[in-house]
């Protein structure tokens, strides 16, 4: 069991990196769900399935679902774009922009 | 400059939060609710799930307080977002390939029955109203993404999100003049582990479903429907 946690948690970091790192924003959000997806895994280990039930359903469905819908919205993503080229992501300077 | 006084502010913070957490008593002294909670819970509500207990028993006020945020929250996404506010020119999203339209067919009966097991078996196994509300939510969603044309009606979805909010402050208030305690538990509480036990929980955790669901499948098709930038 405790290998299947440090597996477990090793993921969730992954993931997190990935968020930050990846430059597709679709996939980023796909990321962050994988972090919830995870987190609630180690719920399941930790004996909590109730708080385990509701990240599978808020953290890893809704709020990826939400920001999906957000990205659309903002027109950083959209049905279809696949084939188009991403839009730069934000770089944090803020000076170039 | 802007990236320095970032990073000072986040090391700022985080000086902050490492102080605050250094001077908090974690794990001390032990928390001797929940020993009580543990030990009599389950005899005095009569619900197996001892989180639904605590959820809808003992601490039945924050769980209204917990869906006072959510009706804040669809309610602000309504107000800003939404096909009212839609641009008339605006395009619609095109219809979604076979796999989607033939899994939300599929699953849109499956995700029902789950959510409302979920929903009724709440004081009984792990989960409730919130976890199957969302998972009800998310069956009445998924055929809006294939046919994003057929909108949910907003005014049924509001109609079931207010009687069942009114339903969990009326059930309350009939505490309050049965037993002179808001959200007291009523009704005998049956056997353990019975599908009809726990009194008055299991309808709280319908009412807190039904409310749930509708709020999010509302919220969620709500910024479905607004129009995609650039559109």
């Amino acid at each position: 069991m405790y290998w299947i946690t440090v597996l477990v948690v090793a993921v969730m970091v992954l993931s997190a990196l990935a968020v930050l790192l990846l430059p597709n924003l679709l996939a980023a959000v796909a990321a962050s769900s994988v972090v919830s997806l995870a987190l609630s895994v180690v719920f399941v280990i930790v004996r909590a399935p109730d708080v385990a039930m509701t990240e599978a359903a808020v953290g890893a469905g809704l709020s990826g679902v939400i920001l999906v819908l957000a990205l659309r919205r903002l027109g950083l993503w959209g049905l279809g774009d696949d084939n188009r080229p991403q839009p730069e992501r934000f770089s944090g300077t803020g000076d170039d922009a | 400059m802007r990236n320095f006084t970032s990073l000072l502010f986040a090391g700022g913070l985080g000086f902050f939060l490492l102080v605050l957490a250094a001077d908090l008593p974690l794990g001390a002294p032990p928390m001797l609710a929940g020993q009580g909670v543990l030990a009599e819970g389950a005899a005095a509500t009569g619900a197996a799930n001892l989180v639904t207990a605590v959820v809808l028993a003992y601490r039945g006020i924050d769980t209204l307080g917990e869906l006072s945020i959510l009706f804040a929250a669809a309610a602000g996404v309504g107000l800003v977002l939404g096909r009212a506010r839609r641009r008339p020119d605006a395009e619609a999203d095109p219809e979604g390939g076979f796999i989607l339209l033939a899994a939300a067919d599929l699953l849109f009966p499956l995700l029902v029955i789950v959510g409302l097991y979920i929903v009724l078996h709440g004081h009984l196994t792990p989960g409730g109203g919130f976890q199957g509300g969302v998972v009800l939510a998310a069956a009445f969603f998924l055929p809006l993404l294939g046919r994003p044309r057929n909108a949910l009606d907003h005014a049924v979805i509001g109609w079931i999100e207010g009687l069942a909010g009114a339903v969990f402050v009326g059930i309350g208030l009939w505490a309050l003049a049965a037993r002179g305690e808001f959200l007291a538990p009523l009704l005998g509480k049956g056997t353990l582990g019975a599908l009809f036990s726990a009194g008055t929980l299991p309808l709280l955790y319908i009412a807190v479903g039904l409310k749930v669901g509708a709020e999010i499948a509302g919220l969620m098709s709500t910024l479905q429907e607004t129009e995609a930038a650039g559109s």
